[in-house]
């Protein structure tokens, strides 16, 4: 690791203003953010700390929304939506282990957008809004491909709005190692139809399968996807799995997870 | 009744408070007066021819003392292999010089080339850095697979070798036409074309070495992480740095794993040495565990090709065995002797098979080293072997548990020399499988196999039945077979003026509880407390000479120096005891913990006989010495051959490849058994290591050789959720004939017998299941490939 210079604002603004330096980097968790840096792939001049900013922290439930504070960490969500929304809670628990799920925060997941993280699922089938310091940016927007997101360069997130499905589930199928999603499904049902999402799977990172949630749409169950098949087409091969499993990954995900919502 | 104390009792591991809370000190736990840091700047690319390298920058940055390349150490002596291999032609192996540094050319991704010394870690970090960028190396094309490495002699690894084949061995050379013909004239022959996949260690502790020079005496001291510091030092005084073995001490603190790649001398040991002796301070090097996964010795990586001829009963006729065993870019210390001796030896397995012939290739790719890793050559045997016996079985539609039996060397012909060459001298292999099949409840297999199919799941039942040669080793065989060293042990045992005792023994403990087992001995032979008794192990100025922990041998063959040790102490304890109750020496006995005169209610204490050997007033000093020390040297008079039978059962989750392990029978013969707690533990963590292999560890290479899996988020390790609860079971004990202990060691044998087991299982899963056409998939068996061979 190389020195930096280390400073913990306690109000959005100041983070702000502290980003502007040229080579700063915000810090939240720190749990992608400090590996990189020990392997000296990052070298940031300053570290802005998130988490020392009382907004950005917690999970509030306002009529059919349940908004988290970026910096909120996934054991925190873990138990604090359980009640209200189960699968995200299920989701924040499964990550990593304690020690990942003690610091790591949906902000800096979000903000990463590894094509293996789970949280991109969620966001993107729960229709989320991402809030920054500036503006709202809809999930659909949000995402841009591997570690791409639509954030400019200092600005930062400040919350997640997730409007409450009536089901959802998320289905993970771990890669062997990391235990990062090797394809993980996350369907949820709303009352103007389904949205699935799918992560770990795609060149192009976390995506919805449209196909999917038509079929779904009309008929909640696993078996409403029986007729379909996914292309092998632009899906990620590796180590760990081929283009043509990780596509047979997407519909068996899709259908546990509907399974478990259902 | 279980007994709580002495030979037999389950003692708990008294080292694991000090694990377990914290107190360890291991070697980077040291901290010294006026330490320095280094840092080894290695390759990035898999093959080049070094250029230049550019120190001046590095040399003036801030906090840098030192800077060494392969250049300072041209002169010294390589780092040697172990054994001499001849090939079938008679030649030699072609023993390439391994360098401290990497000189002229960079053999494989992480080969260190040179080392920075500086003040701190981070300045020392920094100014490797900057050397890198000041190095020029012309990247060569990377040779990666073995076949290739072989085929094209234009592309070299060490230049001097032409077609990068560092030998070719036969195994016996004179078998080969027998065995051929009988495979020609066979009823039945089983093909089977499988790769033994490569491991990485990853030792919990990473290798880490600090050095140290005290001019005022001209010594140098080694800490290491070493399985057998005696070697190590053996290996720097006589090989690589010339320094006189009475000069140089290597101390092996706590050790946190090893599993044999901590029993090599590696580059950054005599690195740190040179350089405490050129400043005059001692340096320190601890790996990254990114460089562990790059320059720790590896372990298996075997290409075969099996075959098994049989009559239509499953009786065997032959086993010929072709492999190409990859030996990475350097010979590590026992590379030449694992794909050799460690398995080509074991290829009868526990069979009473009348032909059997091995040719191993060893290749030079441009890879990290590969050497012993638990189990060393035999679960390469074990694999090859049990998993072509498995396909026989379904290509003639036998029952596997019965085409064991059938070919099993039953009790009434032991000893028992098999076509490779090794003498078994007891075991019961029939009475193993029973005892598996009992506790596995085999014949309820069907009923849960029904029970896995309503859920979805395809359940399969896979069967191994190993033996391996450990105690490692006869010296007298192993030195006919091209060893270097000879592989005996020693201990010392010191009975203090105060009756308590330390024994000073050769074995290295990293984590298998000697410190607990040793003391057990000792309290049984001497009939005093456990407690007081105490092991020192790992420093070269304490203990005897001995070789360190590899091979399953500190038991059986450092456990035995310290019975013949303690042996010593009790003759020597009857003439003190002779001496003080005034009778003569033939009349003591020495029993519970008392000399006493035969007949006689005249005993002296073990404590008083002590503190008189220390307290001598009145000693007939002509005829009897003061003290109570005794030292025993011991070499087995052959191996031990613990064998056993193993049962697994998974489930395969046919949608997407996933394999659950869901039960793990093992039924072993290790002899007699000191400690049964420590044999729980000892088979379920090499259980562990299998299924690791058998579904998870993948090192993988690309053509570029660079290593794709450097890490942990691409390299899987097995952890407590991808594991059953085991059932493990060694009340069937045929005890080794040859050591007074009856012990024949359980290290390896979790490790050696589980590969082929979990593989087995799978297949019968996927047979079960209708997809008869999968003959068999690689390991590790991952999702993504069990879901390809279903949908091949
Ligand atoms: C062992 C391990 C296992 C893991 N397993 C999983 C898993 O199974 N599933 C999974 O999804 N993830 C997993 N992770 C990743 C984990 O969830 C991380 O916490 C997460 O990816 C990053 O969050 P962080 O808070 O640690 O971010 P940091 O590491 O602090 O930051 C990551 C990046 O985001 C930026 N950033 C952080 N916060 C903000 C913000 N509010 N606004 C704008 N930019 C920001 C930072 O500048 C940095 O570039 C694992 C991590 C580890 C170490």
């Amino acid at each position: 690791m190389h020195n930096f210079e280390f400073v913990k604002p306690s109000s959005v603004a100041d983070a702000v203003a502290a980003l502007k330096d040229e080579d700063a980097l915000a810090l939240s968790g720190g749990q992608t953010l400090m590996p990189t840096m020990k392997q000296r792939l990052a070298a940031p001049s300053k570290l802005v700390s998130l988490t020392g900013i009382a907004e950005m922290q917690g999970v509030r439930q306002s009529g059919g929304v349940l908004e988290i504070g970026a910096a909120t960490p996934h054991a925190v969500v873990a138990r604090e939506a359980a009640a209200v929304y189960p699968a995200l809670a299920a989701l924040a628990g499964g990550i990593g282990d304690p020690a990942v799920r003690n610091v790591g925060t949906i902000g800096g997941s979000l903000a990463n957008n590894d094509p293996a993280a789970c949280y991109p699922s969620a966001a993107l089938a729960s229709g989320a809004t991402i809030v920054t310091n500036a503006r709202e940016i809809a999930a659909d927007d949000f995402f841009q491909g591997l570690f791409s997101t639509a954030l400019e360069e200092g600005e930062i997130i400040t919350a997640v709005r997730f409007p409450i499905p009536q089901k959802a589930a998320y289905a993970k199928f771990e890669q062997p190692a990391s235990r990062f999603a090797l394809t993980g499904a996350f369907v949820a049902k709303y009352a103007g139809g389904v949205r699935v999402a799918i992560t770990g799977a795609s060149e192009d990172g976390v995506f919805r399968w449209s196909e999917g949630e038509a079929a779904l749409s009309s008929n909640f169950s696993p078996a409403a996807l029986s007729g379909l098949s996914v292309s092998a087409d632009g899906m990620m091969g590796d180590l760990h799995g081929t283009p043509a499993y990780r596509a047979n990954l997407v519909k068996v995900m899709t259908q546990r997870a509907v399974a478990a919502a259902s | 009744m279980p007994k709580d104390s002495g030979i037999g009792a389950s003692t708990k591991r008294r080292e694991d408070v000090r694990f377990l809370s914290g107190k360890g000190v291991y070697t980077d736990d040291l901290n010294l007066r006026g330490q320095t840091y280094a840092v080894m700047v290695r390759s990035s690319v898999a093959h080049g021819k070094i250029v230049s390298i550019d120190t001046t920058a590095a040399e003036g940055m801030p906090g840098v003392v030192a800077v060494f390349t392969g250049e300072d150490f041209k002169d010294v002596g390589g780092n040697p292999a172990g054994w001499l291999i001849n090939s079938r032609n008679g030649e030699p192996m072609r023993e390439p010089k391994r360098p401290v540094l990497a000189h002229g050319k960079v053999r494989h991704v992480g080969d260190a080339y040179a080392a920075v010394i500086a003040e701190t870690y981070q300045q020392a970090k920094d100014a490797a850095e900057q050397l890198a960028a000041d190095t020029e190396i012309e990247e060569l094309p990377a040779i990666v697979d073995m076949a290739a490495a072989l085929a094209d002699s234009s592309n070299r690894v060490h230049d001097e070798i032409p077609d990068n084949q560092c030998f070719d061995w036969g195994w016996i050379e004179d078998n080969r036409a027998a065995v051929d013909a009988a495979i020609k004239n066979a009823p039945h022959v089983t093909t089977l074309e499988l790769v033994n996949n490569r491991l990485v260690p990853n030792a919990m502790e990473p290798r880490a070495s600090i050095g140290e020079y005290f001019p005022g005496t001209g010594d140098y001291k080694l800490t290491t992480t070493s399985q057998n510091p005696h070697l190590t030092r053996l290996l720097i005084a006589a090989f690589v740095m010339g320094i006189p073995e009475n000069k140089l001490t290597v101390v092996a603190p706590d050790v946190g794993g090893g599993f044999g790649s901590k029993i090599y001398h590696y580059g950054e040991e005599a690195v740190v040495l040179a350089a405490a002796k050129k400043l005059g301070r001692p340096v320190r090097w601890t790996a990254e565990r990114s460089e562990s996964f790059l320059s720790d010795a590896h372990g298996r990586d075997h290409v075969t090709k099996i075959e098994l001829a049989s009559d239509l009963e499953g009786n065997f006729i032959a086993f010929r065995t072709e492999t190409l065993a990859n030996v990475g870019a350097y010979l590590s210390n026992f590379s030449t002797a694992t794909p050799t001796f460690l398995h080509g030896t074991l290829m009868a397995g526990p069979y009473k098979v009348p032909n059997v012939y091995v040719n191993v290739k060893t290749v030079f790719t441009n890879t990290a080293p590969v050497d012993a890793y638990r189990g060393a050559g035999r679960p390469e045997a074990t694999y090859s072997l049990e998993r072509v016996i498995d396909k026989m079985c379904r290509e003639l539609n036998l029952d596997p548990f019965e085409v064991r039996r059938k070919n099993f060397i039953t009790t009434d012909m032991f000893p028992y020399t098999t076509p490779v060459g090794l003498p078994y001298d007891t075991g019961d292999y029939h009475a193993t499988l029973d005892k598996a099949m009992e506790i596995g409840d085999v014949a309820g297999f069907a009923s849960r196999r029904a029970a896995s199919a309503a859920k979805g799941k395809l359940r399969g039942m896979g069967l191994s039945t190993w033996i391996e040669a450990c105690g490692i080793a006869p010296s007298h065989l192993v030195g006919v077979l091209g060893s270097r060293v000879g592989l005996y042990d020693a201990a010392t045992v010191r009975v203090n003026a105060t009756g308590n005792i330390s024994v000073m023994v050769g074995a290295h403990s990293h984590g298998q509880g000697h410190e607990t087992v040793f003391p057990q001995i000792v309290a049984e032979k001497l009939g005093v407390p456990e407690s007081s008794v105490e092991i020192v192990h790992g420093d070269t100025s304490k203990i005897p000479f001995g070789m360190g922990s590899y091979g399953s041998r500190s038991l059986a063959v450092c456990g035995v120096a310290v019975t013949k040790a303690i042996d010593k102490i009790v003759a020597k304890g009857k003439k003190i005891a002779a001496h003080m109750l005034e009778a003569s020496e033939e009349d003591i006995s020495f029993a519970d913990g008392k000399f006493s005169v035969a007949g006689t209610d005249k005993a002296k204490s073990f404590g008083e006989i002590a503190f008189s050997a220390y307290v001598p007033h009145n000693y007939p000093l002509e005829t009897l010495e003061p003290g109570l020390e005794e030292t025993a040297f011991y070499d087995p008079g052959n191996f031990t051959y613990p064998a056993g039978a193993y049962i697994c059962e998974v489930e395969v989750d046919p949608e997407t490849g996933k394999v659950e392990v869901c039960s793990f029978t093992c039924a072993d013969d290790f002899g007699n058994v000191m400690n049964p707690m420590i044999v729980d533990g000892q088979v379920h963590g090499g259980v562990g290591q299998g299924i690791g292999q058998a579904l998870l560890e993948n090192t993988s290479y690309d053509e570029n050789g660079q290593l794709l899996t450097g890490s942990y988020m691409d390299y899987a390790m097995p952890r407590a959720s991808d594991v059953p609860f085991y059932k493990v079971d060694y009340s069937c004990q045929t005890p080794c004939t040859h050591n007074p202990l009856g012990v024949k060691g359980c290290g390896e044998a979790g490790a050696i017998g589980s590969p082929p087991a979990v593989v087995n299982a799978v297949i019968d899963a996927l047979h079960s299941g209708g997809h008869t056409h999968v003959k068999h998939i690689d390991m590790p068996v991952s999702p993504s490939r069990v879901w390809s061979a279903i949908n091949g």
